[in-house]
Formats: structure tokens, C-alpha cells, sequence
């Protein structure tokens, strides 16, 4: 399978060039996916499939177009050649669009990258469902107050990506992901129900958390809001949970990408090199950490993917681009270049690490005489041409060092700026997710309104 | 064929089969610096195959439409059940659709190029003549065309074709180093007269306008105050507030809070809500949901009291009741979920003037960015873009991006005036749940909500 997909990305680009194509790219992705999810103990949905399509960018004197199909039967594929190639005369040139230069592209594999793991494809539909089993159970079992369940699933994906070029490039690489997760409910006064879910997604079966642990996990978090009420409006420290860490970085994430920067959307245009946060503050994009589910050898344009600090001790060094945004900022290429069969490349995150700190996570919700334990967040309230940040909250009020009572149905704002600024104590207790890693931090002040 | 695929896909049990085949293309032309940057075109088909036993479900798909492995993927979904394999004969005979709330003769689709470029240009040039300051002016126009077949275990084939279009358009404007950046946009289910309607000169001041507001924005005020909806895309609250809520899936699961509150007063007497798939063109509209029953108009809530939930077929089955038409999914490769289309409140007495001019201290907001909701514990959010304060019953400053955060039941009892000005927004809005988008309408009249937590950061 392996030789096939590479051999239809080579044979993709041959057809293009044939059709009159001067530059072209073509990623190919083929995948299998499997679900399970088990609610209240049986079975409730399997899905089971597998798909493999192709997408094609054509520039032709400067003019792009992007295409893409599923349809790979041979006759399908000079079609699409011809069209994308006339599709192309729709643009106007644009002097920085074009390949990568022919000396950035990868020769880099994905050996030792460790993305794929055979483990995940041998797995039996039984061998799910008894996970996705066992993650349910373990939260229900967590305590009588768990009354009700949204279901566990288990999902892999198992498969492959192969990218050619008119320059000669072609690589493929295999991948493999793993994802158990639930969510349950927990009875509260009035009828109310509080809610939690808890994941763990990976590349490789033996770094997937423990399916009971997951489980005890949601069915803690939805505990931990039971009681829980509004407070009222005032200015207080905030202090975020590693995951709420991790959201507050995918929201730079956002400023930091060169398309934001030529577009003038974002609130770091002009600003490299310039304090953005506290010393405490430390970003950076990793892309060649081994097993994570945002490594890669080379990015979607085939270029070498490469460590990127984004934040250095408070100061922004770095956006990340593709070869289009590099091009017309007068950058270099970060290898960013995010892609998808259907989309052209744009600039995007690997793995994002907000690097940890060295205080004790409880010292840092003693320190805090009143204040917010945040543990939730909820809607997309953040403008990243402004940096105005006001989202939904939950957690918990702190009091006198202590997490006191749950709260909801709150929000806390600000500027990302100030945020970034504000935070005054950072975590030892780097925790992973997905793709990104954080540790608890804490922000000297923030609105939070209520009541 | 497809009948002796779905006797395959029933051989196990089970107690209804679907085949779901689409083939969809759409292509957007997307616009900077004053010129076409990029245009791109895709095609998916490909057939989704499902099949119901009880409460679980069995699903499968593939890109391939050969019968060998369309009757695997059949195979496949058939597990969900276990009874010993015993093919059943199915007789699926094709059926005509006799609604047709929009019309696919002309789609934008099949429209040559240069007339969707002359709207992008035309709203560029209108965006930077509204003001000096508007430096920059993104647009992009897209248009998808979706044919769909359903066939079921029961007999019955339909089918449908789906347009859908769409103008966006964002406006930068710089003002002494400062950047403010807007977005606008419409469309529906219809071709190049949607423009005639709705030029893209006017959705391009708007985003001018709106980028133009935000350098004179003040600080947003903290803490729970009286908010005035204006009418058209403020119906961004019922989507969340209640909308979710009412999906028959989370109610046949006992999580949401609207569980088992039939008959119940959940909102105030002066709101009355609606699910409607059959206006006309619009974004949100469907001739036939995504499994094959037929569009309606469904009561979700009757002066306050709640009537129904949103139902696909599987729901509908564990209630007792009729579909509603809510049956949808983004693409073959998903499974059916119970969604919304257009979903309204009914206009009511009071002028919009009067219910502003009643308000002391408040806030006034016309646009949004999006929302979301927890439909367990009932808190929901939306982000506004576009909004100003209320002083003395008048409006004044702009203010900045601001989320506002209630509760489902709580906001909606608090919803105390509503003005007879019932507007639908213009076709921008989409719905994700479960990780699947589908295209959806809202709307609403003004109205007035007593007290909603207003997320800023101007305190006291």
C-alpha cells in the first residue's frame, strides 16, 4: 500500500505536468477508521470505513488553483488535470506563490519518528468495545452520584501520506492514532446535571492512558461541579489548569501564523522581537518529538520540519509560515505548512509546549487568597486582530489558598497581551494532550463577571 | 441493486436499513489584494450505509460505488446486529419528492467564473470606498452543488439536489497604527439572484462599516445587565440557549436539560420557538432530511411551554412519534444525527424603539461570531461582534468584543419583551455537533432579555 499511494502522488503530478501544469503538488491521504462507542454498558455505534482521495495544486505563472477527488480511476485523474489546470486561469499571478525552493525540500524520513504503531492496526473491534467498556464502567462505577453517561468510544485511524512535487519530491509516511474517551453525569439540586468528558489521544497503543483512568477522570471532573453556582463580578488572579493552558496557547497559536500577519489580523503584527508576556512565558513549536500526534518529517509543502520557539522568556521571536506567507513577509519558510487533501497550504502549528516552571501546582492555588481555579472554558470569544479575550468559565473560587466551592456559568476576559503579561507563577506539572503540552499557570488578574 | 444491497445490510437483524449516496461539488474563488488569489474546485462521492437495531447503530461507507463494495460496506454495518445471517428480500422502489423549497435550474455551480470574479470585485471596490481607512479587503465566493439518493429497508427512494452559496467578506481598517478587522457575509440555497437581492456591495459596507466601529469601541461593561437582541442573527440565542437542548438524541439519552420536560413552561410566555426546513432558499432548508423524511415545521416551544423535540428516525422510533425531518449529516461518511434547520422565535407585540427606549443601563447587539452550549447542565455562550451600550433607553458607545453567558431555562424566562420586527439572517450561519457541520438558519425578533451575564471588562 505503501508503494501505491506514492506511486499515485508521482503519477498525479505526471499527469498535471502532461495537461500543461508548470508547478504542481499533490498530497495524497489514504486511512482506515474504526469506532466503537458503548453506552450505559452496550454497544451503540460502530462505524467502520476506509477512504483515499487526492488533492492537486496547480501554479501556472503565478496562478494558483487547488483541486480534489476521490474519484481515482485513471480517466477521473486526466480530467482533473485538464480542469485544474483551467481552473488556474481564473487567478491573477501572484509573484510569491510557487514551490519551495528545490534546497529546503525534505530528505528527511519518518524513521525513528515513531507515528505509526502496528499495535493500533491489529486491533480487533473486540478488543475496542472491551475499552471503551472498561473507560464507561470505570466512571460510573466512580461513585453513586454518576447516574448517566453520553457513552465511551474508542477510534484508530490507521494510514498514510504521500506528498510529490514537480521538483522531483515524493515521500510517503505511515500513521497511526488512537483516541478512548467518555463523558458522564452527575445528578446536582433542581434537577440539574453536571457534566464532564476526559480523552487521551495518541499515535501508539502504549501511550494511550488507561481506559479505568480516563474514566475516573470525567466522572471526578463532573463531580467536582456539583454545587455549583455563580459569583459575583469582580477583578481576581486566575489560575489555569494545565488543559486551560493549553487553550489559552492555541489561541496565540492563531496570532503567531504568517497569514494572520500578511492579512494584518493579528495583534503581534510588527511586534517580533518585542516583549509580549512575562519571563515566565516560553512557546515553542516541536515538530520532531517522537510519537506525538503533531510530529511529522516534513511538512505540507515537503519542507523539513524544524524546532520553532515562538516565545522566548516573554519575548516574540517567531511566527510560523508557509512558503507563500514566508515569501510575501520577506521570511523563510518555518515548515508550517499545513494541508489537508481538500485545502491549500496554510501555516499551522506541530506540537505546541508552553515549557513548565518550577513552582508547585498546589502552591500555586495557595498563594491565592480569592480567585478563580479555572477548569473549563466554553466559546470562541477571542479576537485575534485585537487580542480581546472573554469566554465562558467554570471551576472553582478560591479562597484563602484553597479550592472552596464549584463555580459556572461565569466569564473571564481580557487582552491576550495582558494575560500573557499577567502570568506570575508557572507549574512544574507539564501535562500532555493530544498535540500540545502545558503546565498550570497563573495569571495576576482578570475580570470575571457574574452575578 | 439497491435493494439487494440493503437485504445484505439487514441479513443480521435490524430493524431498518439506509443507503445514503451523494456526489457533491463545490468551488470557491477567493479574493486579496484587489485580484483572484486562488480558486479551487473539489468533487466527493460516495455511499454511507446504516443500519439500526434498537438503540445502536451500524455504519459504514465507501468512495467506491461498485456493487462488490457497496454490499462490503453493507456487510460491515450489519454487525451491529447479531442474529444469524438470513438475507431479506427489500423491494425499494423510487418515490418523487413533491416539496421544492428551492430551486437548483441555475445553479451557481455551473455559472462561468468571470461572473463570480465581478462579484468579488464588486464588493472590494465597495468595501474600500466606504472609507480611507479600509486598507485591505478579502472576499471569497462559494457555491457547492449536493445530489443525494436515499434508499431505504422500507421501500422508500428519494432523493434530492442541494444549493448552497455563499459570499464572505472580510474589511482591515488602520487608524493610527491600530488594525480592526471585520467579517460579513450571506448566501442561501440559490444562484446568482441572491445578488439582486443582496448586493455584494451591501455585505461589503457592512464588514467596512463594522471594521470602521471597532476603532471607537469602549470598553465592555462587566457583570449581569438587560440585553436587547436586534432582530435577524441574534436568533443565535435560541440556537444555543435551547436549540441543542431539544435534539431528540440527548433527550432519548436522558442528557439534556430539557429531559423529560414535555409540557412544561421552559421559557417565558411571550416566547414561542419553531424549527422550520421549508422556507424558502434559505440556508438552513431541506425538501427531505438526510434519511429520507420530509421537511416540516416543527414547534419546539408554544408560549413557553415546551412541546416537542427534534426528531430523526431512530428518536422518532423511541418516542412514538413522527420524524420532524431532522435527520441530518454532513457528508456520506457521517452517521445521521437529529439536527436543526431554520430555527425561529415568532414575532411579537412591541416596537423595537420602545423596548430600547425602555432600558436604563444595558447593551444592544446586532452581531455575533458564533456560540456554544453545554446541553447538560444548560450554559451557553455567544460572542458578539457588533454592539453597543444602552444609556438612559438610548444607544450609544460601540463596545468591544464581548461574550455574554446564561443559562438555557434561566435566559429564556427572562426574555421579557418581544418586538414585532421578525427578521431571518442572511444565510451565514453553520451548526457543529459531534465534529459534523451542516448549514443552518436562525432568527428573531427584537427582544429584550431582563438580566445575562455580560463577560467584559469595565468593572462597576
Amino acid at each position: 500500500m505503501a508503494d501505491a499511494n506514492l506511486e499515485l502522488a508521482r503519477q498525479m503530478v505526471q499527469l498535471a505536468r502532461a495537461a500543461g501544469a508548470e508547478q504542481c503538488d499533490v498530497l495524497v491521504s489514504a486511512f482506515t477508521e474504526s469506532s466503537v462507542t458503548v453506552r450505559l454498558g452496550e454497544i451503540e455505534k460502530l462505524v467502520e470505513a476506509g477512504s483515499r482521495s487526492l488533492g492537486l495544486r496547480v501554479i501556472n505563472g503565478g496562478r494558483t488553483a487547488v483541486s480534489s477527488t476521490s474519484d481515482l480511476s485513471e480517466r477521473s485523474l486526466e480530467a482533473l488535470a485538464k480542469d485544474t489546470v483551467v481552473l488556474a486561469r481564473i487567478s491573477e499571478p501572484d509573484e510569491f506563490a510557487g514551490l519551495p525552493e528545490p534546497e529546503l525540500l525534505s530528505k528527511a524520513t519518518a524513521q525513528g519518528l515513531n507515528l505509526y504503531d502496528e499495535r493500533i492496526e491489529a486491533m480487533t473491534t473486540e478488543e475496542k468495545v472491551t475499552a471503551a467498556r472498561a473507560c464507561e464502567a470505570a466512571a460510573l462505577a466512580f461513585d453513586p452520584r454518576i447516574t448517566n453517561s453520553d457513552g465511551g468510544m474508542f477510534v484508530t485511524r490507521s494510514g498514510e501520506v504521500a506528498l510529490a512535487n514537480s521538483l522531483g519530491f515524493a515521500s510517503s509516511y505511515p500513521g497511526t492514532s488512537a483516541y478512548i474517551a467518555v463523558e458522564v453525569m452527575a445528578d446536582d439540586a433542581g434537577g440539574k446535571k453536571r457534566n464532564a468528558a476526559w480523552y487521551s489521544a495518541e499515535r501508539a497503543l502504549h501511550r494511550l492512558a488507561d481506559p479505568g483512568e480516563v474514566g475516573r477522570t470525567a466522572a471526578r471532573r463532573a463531580l467536582d461541579q456539583v454545587g455549583a453556582r455563580k459569583v459575583g463580578t469582580k477583578q481576581v488572579p486566575v489560575v489555569m489548569e494545565p488543559r486551560m493552558t493549553m487553550r489559552l496557547m492555541g489561541d496565540l497559536a492563531g496570532c503567531l501564523s504568517g497569514s494572520a500577519l500578511y492579512r494584518g489580523a493579528t495583534f503581534l503584527a510588527g511586534r517580533r522581537g518585542q516583549v509580549i508576556g512575562s519571563p515566565l512565558v516560553t512557546i515553542v513549536d516541536e515538530p520532531c518529538l517522537l510519537g506525538r500526534p503533531g510530529s511529522r518529517p516534513w511538512d505540507g509543502e515537503g519542507v523539513t520540519s524544524a524546532r520553532t520557539p515562538l516565545v522566548t522568556a516573554g519575548v516574540f521571536e517567531a511566527f510560523l509560515f508557509d512558503v507563500y506567507t514566508a515569501r510575501r513577509t520577506g521570511n523563510r519558510t518555518t515548515g508550517s505548512a499545513s494541508r489537508g487533501v481538500g485545502s491549500a497550504p496554510a501555516p499551522g502549528a506541530s506540537n505546541l509546549v508552553f515549557e513548565a516552571g518550577t513552582t508547585d501546582p498546589e502552591a500555586i492555588v495557595a498563594d491565592v487568597a480569592d480567585g478563580l481555579y479555572l477548569t473549563e472554558m466554553i466559546g470562541f470569544g477571542f479576537n485575534p486582530t485585537t487580542g480581546d479575550f472573554s469566554r465562558g468559565a467554570a471551576g472553582f473560587w478560591i479562597e484563602n489558598g484553597r479550592l472552596s466551592f464549584p463555580v459556572t456559568e461565569v466569564n473571564i476576559s481580557g487582552t491576550m497581551e495582558g494575560m500573557l503579561g499577567g502570568i506570575d507563577a508557572l507549574g512544574t506539572d507539564l501535562t500532555w494532550l493530544g498535540g500540545s503540552a502545558a503546565p498550570t499557570v497563573r495569571i495576576r488578574e482578570m475580570t470575571v463577571s457574574g452575578l | 441493486m439497491m435493494s439487494g444491497i440493503l437485504s445484505v445490510a439487514l441479513s443480521r437483524g435490524g430493524d431498518f436499513a439506509e443507503l445514503f449516496f451523494e456526489h457533491r461539488t463545490n468551488g470557491t474563488i477567493n479574493w486579496e489584494d484587489q485580484r483572484v488569489k486562488s480558486a479551487s474546485r473539489h468533487v466527493a462521492q460516495g455511499v454511507g450505509i446504516r443500519v439500526v437495531k434498537g438503540d445502536a447503530i451500524g455504519y459504514a461507507y465507501t468512495e467506491s460505488l461498485d456493487v462488490a463494495a457497496m454490499r462490503r460496506a453493507a456487510e460491515t454495518a450489519s454487525r451491529i446486529s447479531g442474529d444469524p445471517e438470513r438475507p431479506r428480500p427489500i423491494d425499494a422502489t423510487p418515490s418523487g419528492s413533491a416539496a421544492a423549497y428551492y430551486d437548483a435550474g441555475d445553479p451557481l455551480t455551473s455559472r462561468p467564473p468571470a461572473e463570480k470574479v465581478a462579484l468579488l470585485d464588486r464588493a472590494d471596490r465597495a468595501a474600500r470606498a466606504y472609507h480611507p481607512s479600509i486598507s485591505r479587503v478579502d472576499a471569497s465566493v462559494s457555491d457547492e452543488l449536493k445530489v443525494i439518493l436515499i434508499a431505504r429497508s422500507d421501500g422508500r427512494v428519494i432523493g434530492d439536489i442541494q444549493p448552497l452559496i455563499r459570499l464572505n467578506v472580510s474589511a482591515l481598517s488602520e487608524r493610527d497604527g491600530a488594525r480592526r478587522l471585520a467579517r460579513t457575509g450571506g448566501g442561501g440555497r440559490l444562484g446568482m439572484e441572491y445578488f439582486e437581492a443582496v448586493t455584494p456591495e451591501e455585505t461589503a459596507r457592512d464588514a467596512a462599516r463594522q471594521a470602521l466601529l471597532q476603532h471607537d469601541a469602549v470598553e465592555a461593561p462587566a457583570g449581569t445587565l438587560p440585553v436587547v437582541l436586534a432582530a435577524g442573527d441574534s436568533g443565535i440565542l435560541l440556537h444555543e440557549a435551547i436549540g441543542h437542548g431539544l435534539e431528540a438524541d440527548f433527550n432519548r439519552k436522558g442528557t439534556s436539560n430539557y429531559s423529560g420536560r414535555i409540557g412544561e413552561l421552559v421559557a417565558s410566555p411571550l416566547v414561542s420557538v419553531v424549527d422550520d426546513g421549508t422556507i424558502p432558499k434559505s440556508r438552513g432548508s431541506i425538501n427531505i432530511d438526510d434519511e429520507g423524511n420530509e421537511s416540516g415545521r416543527a414547534v419546539l416551544i408554544e408560549n413557553g411551554i415546551l412541546r416537542g423535540y427534534l426528531q430523526d428516525q431512530m428518536s422518532a422510533l423511541h418516542f412514538g412519534v413522527r420524524p420532524t425531518g431532522s435527520g441530518r449529516r454532513e457528508t456520506f461518511k457521517d452517521y445521521i444525527m437529529p439536527r436543526m434547520t431554520n430555527t425561529l422565535m415568532l414575532a411579537g407585540q412591541d416596537s423595537p424603539e420602545d423596548i430600547i427606549r425602555g432600558v436604563e443601563r444595558g447593551i444592544y447587539c446586532i452581531s455575533f461570531s458564533g456560540g456554544q452550549v453545554n446541553i447538560s447542565n444548560g450554559d451557553f455562550v455567544f460572542s458578539v461582534t457588533e454592539a453597543y451600550m444602552i444609556e438612559n433607553g438610548r444607544i450609544t458607545a460601540p463596545i468591544r468584543d464581548v461574550n455574554l453567558i446564561g443559562n438555557g431555562p434561566d435566559v429564556l424566562s427572562k426574555v421579557s419583551r418581544v418586538g414585532s420586527d421578525y427578521r431571518l439572517s442572511d444565510g451565514r450561519w453553520m451548526c457543529g455537533k459531534d465534529g459534523q457541520s451542516v448549514p443552518v438558519g436562525v432568527g428573531l425578533p427584537t427582544v429584550l432579555i431582563s438580566g445575562i451575564t455580560v463577560g467584559g471588562t469595565s468593572v462597576g
